[in-house]
């Protein structure tokens, strides 16, 4: 299909470290279409933030990419040179990382790291441009013209995570990679800003890719989620399939075990046991030692497999018992 | 009905800071101001609000951890059965006050002693008040730690917390906690930094705790989703001051005061059908009112649903 914009296929990466190689990506499949939001939900440690990292070939040294292929507009990524990379971050895809306010030069002005990024990727504008162009970036993102002059010790976290946002678009990227930008804030501060990216997002037709582990967050944000588990995918479709007919025993633990403020006080249920440790490889269901459904069809032996369940849905064939051969 | 454990009147709590290096002004931040509410025995109330409101504040106030600037405190003493202001108590009441209200903090990685082992760490406030011989005193350890899930416990007691993941921390924080089997503990958004699986097992082993042990809680959180689930009735802190308190279900669904509507609508549904309505509210506005009226009372509207009075037709602007 002409629209997808991102193509991720069979995707694996591990970390060397001396204990032994952790599997942190596995066989990870999935695209993106332009103008779509995309959701990667799971415990920490399960693999979202490599994944992100990997799209932009951002992964710490001792990381190896063993397989797969990361296209971005029909353009592989994986094997370009560095100074080919630089033209792709920003300009293509940018991210806004889990705590990224914090990460704000204190000794200089808000506006002067942002014009830092846009003299990088666009040499040739004139320095009134630039300065047209953050105003109306921060115009974009609900912050005041005059927060450019400030330093960040200034802001609150709120705006500092909305100057981050801006600091993301300013280069006019196609897609966005949101890694937790909420976690560090509070509620009504996360609701402003998941507003905000709603919004830019909607005006500017990019596509997201949001990551957090917040089910509500995502079910809010996102048309079409993956769920990880140690590595993997599980479990994979559009949101509203996904959350009313979830298919994974762990998407369906997941969905258990997030309370709400709306409808009936339910009892909510926890996953007892805990991810297990991704040095060396799992043989098998990696799920199956916490999985609260095992019976005797189940095969933990048997490698995992998405199948198709629905229209774009996809589910690790584990969960479908017996009939999945 | 149940009697009061805990009755907070007009508590207040300010902070000095200086305006100027150099001038040496002064300018009083109110991190608390005139709050009063009750916690029954057996109940567990909910402190909401957004960071820097001064829910912390609160409880660090509430429990002397931090001297307060006025207001009283009154607590059930279950040695005398009588309520005592806490101010009035001699040392031997105080005693009996530090043993019955205890805390759990928010981060399982800071509030524990790297250098100790759990059963230290556990061992600690039974040394302090001096409680049991000290063969008791390890059979007592044995038992909290199965009691919080923590089993076997022999694989537990000589491990130092850099060894345990980040759920067991927290339940290790509870053992340490229950341990003097307290009366009431105050929870510091105890759940915030833990993933969500292990979240909701957590938030079940207190509740199962409060029923067997009888303990009352002051859950602190900004998420109205986990308060509902732990609490049976929620305080809606703003600036200092709180604006409505009221059984769970009853805030919940019939929320009156605007920053209590706000707080609410701003709490994301996992159901990717549902559309949220969104309400904005001017702070400044509200705060003007507020602050403009120090001494308005909360009234009770019935069952027990209290709101601040002032006027606040006007806060809401719609988006």
């Amino acid at each position: 299909m002409s629209d997808i914009i991102l193509d991720v296929q069979n995707l694996s990466m591990h970390y060397e470290t001396l204990e032994g190689n952790v599997l942190a990506v596995k066989d990870v499949t999935f695209n993106v279409k332009s103008g779509e939001s995309f959701g990667l939900v799971g415990e920490s440690g399960c693999g979202k933030t490599s994944v992100a990292m990997t799209l932009l070939q951002l992964q710490p040294e001792n990381s190896v990419i063993s397989e797969g292929s990361i296209k971005l507009d029909g353009k592989e990524l994986i094997g370009l040179s560095e100074n080919e990379l630089r033209k792709v971050r920003w300009d293509s895809i940018s991210i806004v990382f889990q705590g990224a306010m914090n990460a704000w030069n204190p000794v200089i002005k808000i506006g002067e790291q942002i014009r830092e990024a846009l003299r990088e990727h666009y040499p040739e504008n004139s320095k009134q441009t630039n300065i047209d162009k953050i105003n109306q970036l921060f115009k974009m993102v609900g912050l005041d013209e005059s927060t450019a002059n400030r330093f960040p010790h200034e802001l609150s976290g709120g705006m500092k995570q909305r100057a981050v946002i801006a600091l993301a678009l300013s280069c006019d990227p196609k897609i966005i990679i949101a890694d937790e930008p909420t976690t560090a804030l509070d509620v009504v501060i996360q609701d402003q800003i998941l507003n905000e990216i709603k919004k830019v997002q909607e005006l500017l037709g990019l596509s997201l890719i949001y990551i957090s582990h917040d089910i509500a967050v995502i079910a809010e944000m996102t048309d079409k989620i993956a769920v990880m588990y140690a590595g993997s995918i599980v479990e994979i479709g559009p949101t509203s399939e996904v959350f009313n007919s979830p298919k994974h025993s762990y998407t369906k633990a997941l969905l258990d075990s997030t309370p709400s403020i709306k409808g009936e006080k339910k009892k909510l249920k926890s996953l007892d046991g805990e991810p297990p440790s991704l040095i060396n490889k799992i043989e098998g269901c990696s799920f199956a030692p916490r999985c609260p459904n095992r019976n005797i069809s189940c095969k933990p032996e048997r490698d995992m497999k998405l199948i198709e369940v629905g229209h774009d849905h996809f589910v690790d064939s584990c969960s479908l018992g017996e009939n999945y051969e | 009905m149940s009697k009061n454990l805990i009755e907070v009147r007009n508590l207040a709590k300010h902070f000095e800071i200086s305006n100027s290096f150099f001038t040496g002004k002064k300018k009083i931040i109110k991190a608390v101001d005139e709050v009063s509410f009750n916690i029954k025995a057996g109940e567990s109330l909910g402190l909401v609000g957004q960071s820097g409101c001064g829910k912390t504040t609160t409880a660090r106030s509430l429990c002397l951890l931090e001297p307060k600037t006025s207001g009283s405190v009154n607590f059930f003493n279950p040695e005398k059965n009588i309520m005592e202001s806490i101010d009035a108590i001699d040392e031997d009441g105080m005693r009996v006050f530090r043993r019955n209200m205890q805390m759990i903090f928010q981060d399982p990685y800071e509030s524990l002693n790297p250098r100790w082992t759990i059963k230290d760490i556990i061992k600690e406030p039974l040394d302090i008040h001096n409680i049991g011989s000290l063969g008791e005193r390890e059979e007592a350890i044995v038992e909290i730690l199965r009691t919080v899930g923590l089993t076997p416990p022999e694989n537990y007691l000589q491990r130092y917390p850099h060894e345990i993941s980040g759920g067991q921390r927290q339940r290790v924080s509870i053992a340490r906690t229950l341990i003097m089997k307290p009366k009431f503990v105050i929870c510091d958004e105890p759940t915030s930094m833990l993933d969500v699986s292990i979240r909701i097992s957590i938030m079940d082993l207190m509740l199962n705790l409060a029923k067997e042990l009888d303990v009352s809680y002051l859950y602190i959180t900004h998420d109205l989703a986990v308060a509902r689930y732990m609490c049976n009735r929620i305080a809606v802190m703003f600036n200092g001051k709180l604006v409505e308190i009221a059984e769970t279900e009853e805030l919940l669904n019939n929320p009156i005061h605007p920053y209590t509507k706000r707080l609410i609508s701003s709490i994301p549904i996992p159901d990717p059908g549902y559309k949220r309505e969104r309400y904005e509210v001017n702070y400044d506005e509200l705060d003007k009112i507020i602050s403009s009226n120090p001494n308005e009372k909360m009234v009770d509207i019935g069952n027990e649903h209290l709101v601040a009075t002032h006027d606040t037709k006007d806060f809401f602007i719609e988006t």
